[in-house]
C-alpha cells in the first residue's frame, strides 16, 4: 500500500513522527516544527497530491488530553485514492503554525477558516483574515470556552423603531 | 342628512379608503433565509394563490415593496443587510415575522443567531410555526390587512404613535448564559 510505505518513509526520514493505523486509515503526529517539511515531503515524493481538508479541534477539558489544539490535515493520493491524517499539536499562548498556502493554493480558505473559528494563526498566510464571521468579531467561538449564546454580540446593534426609517 | 346623494356615491373616511387601496395590494419583499421561504413561495404559487389576497406580486427590490415578510432565521452578520432593505422600503410598510426563527431565534439560540428580528426592526404580524404552513400566512395577511383597515390613517399617523410607545420589556431583554459585556441595558421610561 502508497499509504504504509510512505508512513514508513515518515517515520525513517523525521525522527518523533507517531504513526498508527485506525479502521485502516493511518494516521500521522508530527511536531508543529516539522509539519511543513512532512506535508511537502508526503505531496512531493509519495503523491499525496491533494489536500482534502484542514480542521482543528479543541481538547480544553478533554478526557486524558495533554495538549489544547489538534491541527488537523487530510491528504490524499488522486490515483490510489489512498489517505492519510496528518496531526500536529498547538497550545495556547501562542498557537501558530507555518502556512501551507506555498504547497497548496487551496489552503487558503481553509487556513482562514481555522483562523476565524480557532484562533490558530497561520505563519506566512497571504490574507489572513475572518471568512464566515463578521470582520469586527473578536472572538473565536469554536473554542470550547468560548459560552454557547456568545458574549453578547447578537445584541450588538441598534434597533430601529417605527418612525426611523 | 339634508344632503341628497346619487345612489353610486358613498360617503366614507379618507383614511379608511386609503387605508382599503393600501390593504388590497400589499407587494411582499421576499426576505427568505430557510426552509420558511419554501413555504412562502408555497403560498405565492398556484396552489394557495395569494393573488386572492391582493398581495401576488413579490418583489425583489425594496424600492417597489411595502410588506416585508422575514421567513427564516436571521444571524448577527445578516442583520445590518436586513435593517438596510427594511429603511429602503418606503412608508406605509408593514413586517410580517414569519416562522419561530425569526420570531424567536427557534432553536438556535447560539452567539450567531439573532433571537427575533423585532429586537431590532419594528415587526406587525407573527406567524408561529416550524415552519408555518401556507395557510397560517395566509391567515396573517389577513389579519395584517385586518390591522390596516382599523388603523390605518392617509397621512401615517399609526406609525409616529407605534414609534412613540415604549418597547416591549420581554423584547428589550435577553438572559444570556455565561457574560454579555456588550449587552448595554436601554433605560426604562416611566409611562404616564
Amino acid at each position: 500500500m502508497i499509504t504504509g510505505r510512505a508512513v514508513d518513509a515518515l517515520t525513517a526520514r523525521f525522527p518523533g513522527v507517531q504513526s498508527d493505523e485506525f479502521r485502516g486509515q493511518a494516521r500521522v503526529v508530527v511536531h508543529p516544527d516539522s509539519l511543513h517539511d512532512v506535508l511537502a515531503f508526503l505531496r512531493d515524493e509519495h503523491q499525496f497530491q491533494l489536500l482534502i481538508d484542514i480542521t482543528c479541534v479543541d481538547y480544553l477539558h478533554y478526557r486524558d488530553a495533554t495538549d489544547r489544539y489538534g491541527l488537523v490535515y487530510l491528504l490524499a493520493t488522486l490515483e490510489q485514492g489512498a489517505r492519510v491524517t496528518v496531526r500536529t499539536w498547538l497550545n495556547d499562548p501562542d498557537p501558530v503554525i507555518a502556512t501551507v498556502t506555498d504547497l497548496w493554493s487551496g489552503a487558503d480558505w481553509l487556513e482562514r477558516e481555522v483562523w476565524d473559528m480557532f484562533g490558530i494563526v497561520f505563519v506566512g498566510h497571504p490574507d489572513l483574515r475572518r471568512i464566515l464571521l463578521p470582520d469586527q468579531f473578536t472572538s473565536h467561538p469554536l473554542r470550547k470556552d468560548y459560552p454557547l449564546q456568545g458574549r453578547g454580540e447578537r445584541h450588538n446593534f441598534t434597533a430601529i423603531r417605527r418612525g426611523e426609517a | 342628512m339634508a344632503i341628497e346623494l346619487p345612489d353610486n356615491v358613498m360617503v366614507s373616511k379618507l383614511d379608511q379608503l386609503a387605508s382599503w387601496c393600501r390593504k388590497n395590494s400589499l407587494w411582499p419583499m421576499p426576505f427568505a433565509t430557510a426552509c420558511c421561504g419554501i413555504e412562502l413561495m408555497a403560498t405565492g404559487a398556484s396552489r394557495h394563490d395569494l393573488a386572492r389576497f391582493g398581495a401576488e406580486v413579490f418583489r425583489f427590490s425594496p424600492r417597489q415593496c411595502d410588506l416585508m415578510i422575514v421567513a427564516g432565521r436571521v444571524v448577527m452578520k445578516m442583520l445590518p443587510v436586513l435593517q438596510r432593505i427594511w429603511q429602503q422600503m418606503h412608508e406605509p410598510k408593514w413586517c410580517i415575522s414569519m416562522g419561530a426563527c425569526a420570531s424567536t431565534g427557534g432553536v438556535f439560540d447560539t452567539y450567531a443567531v439573532v433571537q427575533g428580528i423585532d429586537r431590532f426592526i419594528p415587526v406587525d404580524m407573527y406567524v408561529p410555526g416550524c415552519p408555518p404552513r401556507p395557510e397560517q400566512l395566509i391567515q396573517a395577511i389577513i389579519d395584517l390587512q385586518d390591522k390596516i383597515q382599523n388603523e390605518g390613517t392617509i397621512l401615517g399617523q399609526e406609525f409616529d404613535m407605534a414609534s412613540r410607545q415604549q418597547p416591549k420589556r420581554a423584547l428589550v431583554e435577553l438572559p444570556v448564559l455565561g457574560q454579555s459585556p456588550t449587552f448595554v441595558r436601554p433605560p426604562l421610561e416611566v409611562r404616564r
